[in-house]
């Protein structure tokens, strides 16, 4: 077998301007052929900022006194109707974990809503499951599911994970795998830069990238690249990883790893997503929101505060201050509105791809 | 003239087939499909509005003018015959033409087709009355029985989708030619207009281009060529190339003077 990750870990070692631009490159070409000149587009839709867990790096994390809300499944579809108006026919639908707001029943209804609005393709990134569990959403039409792991670092991951049930490290870790079993059919996995030594994470998530790629052979795979950025809870990164070795990672990565997708989202800035667009990003978010209702104001009538986990009244000093609306998981660093970001990539010679599934195939 | 291609019945009049995916917008696509001169033109049904409601953002199918083309469209994204099935029924519904590129690849990195899934949504497919041209593996076994089955061609692949590696499979794709009494069609791989030709020699009766013209410099000038290379492939194996041999045959034979 071709050893990806030996040839992975190469091509991120340091190395000259010269050495990058030819990866850069290699990278445009092969993503060329692979992908053709188009970029998928997606949104998120953010579903609930309720928590469990305490991650320090999180604005959603379980003891931050932040506003939450959970969306009523009707909520989530006017959301949904705005994004879709908007263009939008891929949609991730994004929660905390908070298993009482965000069961599995409240995730089949929200998929059932949205593919009744014609909505084709719905994917998830909410707290991990059992595969049994997963098995009615694949049924109710998702058609996939992102995971990150964070940080593949055990005693940082641990340093980072100190209440709930993201506690256990091989539990996400394993995920992906139960989530295959379920039957989805595009998995999304990551690791949060900043947490640490970046060529380290890198690496850890190829060889993740990799045993993924062998045992579940029938998936496509996304990887995601996020870095850190400012949120409630002001938890600083603890190493930095540049825009150039960010770079040189999604070069990497395409050559290494050729025909996957690679995500870049609106926590990076502009120049940096319209740079690295015809440079190996296949599937890009635009204007994006990281609280929930944040597109609609949907929800705003019911924020609330919560301590442990459980629900308290919040102030209506407090909502006003905070300006009527959730709290958002992490302020975005490209906030240009939807039609810029399209006619950019038009410009850049790419086809915005919205739709790319059908309903009628699952 | 070259002979006139013949699939299910129907007069094709261009020899090239073009794909619809990986062009840089939907108005390179149909200028590039304008210049290939092609009539069957394929596209995945997943990236088309199929609901009848005109979605702007799913428009593909606008810019293919059922007129001019054979829509062709195909199961891609579909994973087993159920799927498949179900995709083609739905497309038959909204109006498109019973005519269906049947691809299953549950593989997402090298795209290969599934023979037992391909052969099972044929059987299936044929009955229910569409003209199927199922993308296969170069397997002359698989061929035959999909031929048995009633599928209107068969389409082996020359390499991997969107791998420009030509005719890798040569030896497999010369037995399926000899044994074919459909047309068959050379699909995915072809990256240069010399290899749709080398396919079109070897007695191909029509080959399937995409990535090659979709993401070239200039899609149109480079469907242009492709055109022009499918047409002097044909015409060549129409007419019958000799067989390469070992020593020099003088263009002025030697014993000329024995025939007068």
């Amino acid at each position: 077998m071709k050893n990806r990750v030996a040839q992975f870990e190469q091509l991120i070692l340091p190395c000259p301007g010269e050495r990058l631009e030819a990866m850069a490159a290699e990278s445009r070409a092969l993503t060329l052929r692979h992908f053709g000149s188009t970029m998928r587009l997606f949104a998120p839709l953010y579903l609930s900022n309720e928590c469990v867990n305490v991650c320090r790096y999180c604005g959603f994390s379980r003891d931050n006194p932040i506003l939450r809300v959970t969306l009523t499944p009707g909520q989530v579809e006017t959301e949904a109707r705005h994004l879709m108006q908007q263009g939008f026919r891929n949609i991730l639908l994004v929660a905390g974990e908070h298993p009482r707001f965000v069961s599995e029943h409240y995730l089949v209804e929200c998929v059932q809503r949205l593919r009744t609005l014609g909505l084709p393709s719905v994917h998830l990134e909410v707290g991990p499951m059992e595969t049994e569990d997963y098995r009615p959403i694949v049924a109710a039409g998702a058609e996939g599911l992102v995971v990150y792991q964070e940080t593949y670092d055990r005693k940082i991951y641990a340093e980072m994970h100190t209440v709930g049930p993201k506690k256990d490290y091989d539990w996400r870790l394993a995920c992906p795998d139960r989530a295959y079993a379920a039957g989805f059919r595009r998995i999304g996995i990551g690791a949060l830069f900043g947490l640490s030594e970046w060529r380290a994470e890198a690496t850890a998530l190829a060889v993740h990238l990799d045993a993924l790629l062998s045992r579940c052979w029938k998936a496509f795979f996304t990887v995601s690249l996020p870095r850190l950025r400012p949120a409630a809870g002001e938890f600083q990164p603890l190493v930095q990883m540049s825009d150039r070795d960010l770079a040189q990672i999604v070069f990497a990565l395409r050559i290494a790893f050729p025909q996957v997708g690679i995500v870049l989202s609106t926590r990076e800035s502009p120049s940096l997503r319209d740079g690295l667009a015809s440079l190996g990003i296949t599937m890009m978010s635009a204007g994006s929101h990281t609280e929930p209702g944040g597109y609609t104001g949907a929800g705003k009538d019911d924020l609330h505060l919560t301590t442990r986990g459980k629900r308290m009244e919040a102030s209506a000093e407090l909502i006003r201050s905070e300006g009527e609306h959730a709290t958002e998981q992490f302020a975005i660093a490209d906030d240009r509105p939807v039609e810029t970001v399209v006619s950019r990539i038009r410009e850049m010679g790419y086809e915005p791809v919205w739709k790319d599934w059908d309903t009628g195939i699952q | 003239m070259p002979s006139s291609l013949v699939i299910a019945g129907r007069t094709i009049r261009s020899r090239l087939f073009m794909g619809t995916g990986k062009f840089s917008s939907n108005e390179q696509m149909r200028d590039a499909l304008d210049a290939s001169g092609a009539e069957l033109v394929t596209v995945a049904l997943r990236r088309a509005d199929l609901s009848g409601k005109h979605d702007p953002f799913a428009n593909i199918l606008e810019f293919i003018d059922p007129k001019r083309y054979l829509l062709m469209p195909n199961t891609s994204g579909a994973m087993n015959a159920e799927e498949a099935v179900r995709l083609c029924r739905i497309s038959a519904g909204a109006g498109l033409p019973k005519w269906v590129k049947l691809e299953i690849h549950p593989d997402p990195r090298y795209l290969l087709p599934d023979a037992v899934e391909t052969l099972k949504a044929a059987e299936i497919l044929v009955k229910e009355g569409f003209t199927v041209l199922p993308y296969i593996n170069a397997d002359p076994v698989l061929a035959l029985r999909l031929q048995d089955a009633g599928c209107a061609t068969v389409m082996p692949l020359g390499s991997p989708i969107g791998s420009h590696r030509g005719i890798e499979t040569r030896a497999q794709i010369e037995i399926i030619i000899e044994q074919a009494r459909v047309p068959v069609v050379v699909d995915a791989g072809l990256g240069a207009p010399s290899q749709a030709a080398e396919a079109m020699e070897m007695g191909a009766d029509a080959v399937l281009v995409n990535t090659a013209i979709a993401v070239a410099g200039d899609p149109s000038r480079m469907a242009r060529a492709f055109k022009s290379a499918v047409e002097a492939g044909r015409e060549a194996y129409e007419v019958g190339i000799a067989s390469p041999g070992k020593t020099a045959q003088a263009t002025s034979p030697l014993t000329g003077f024995l025939k007068s």
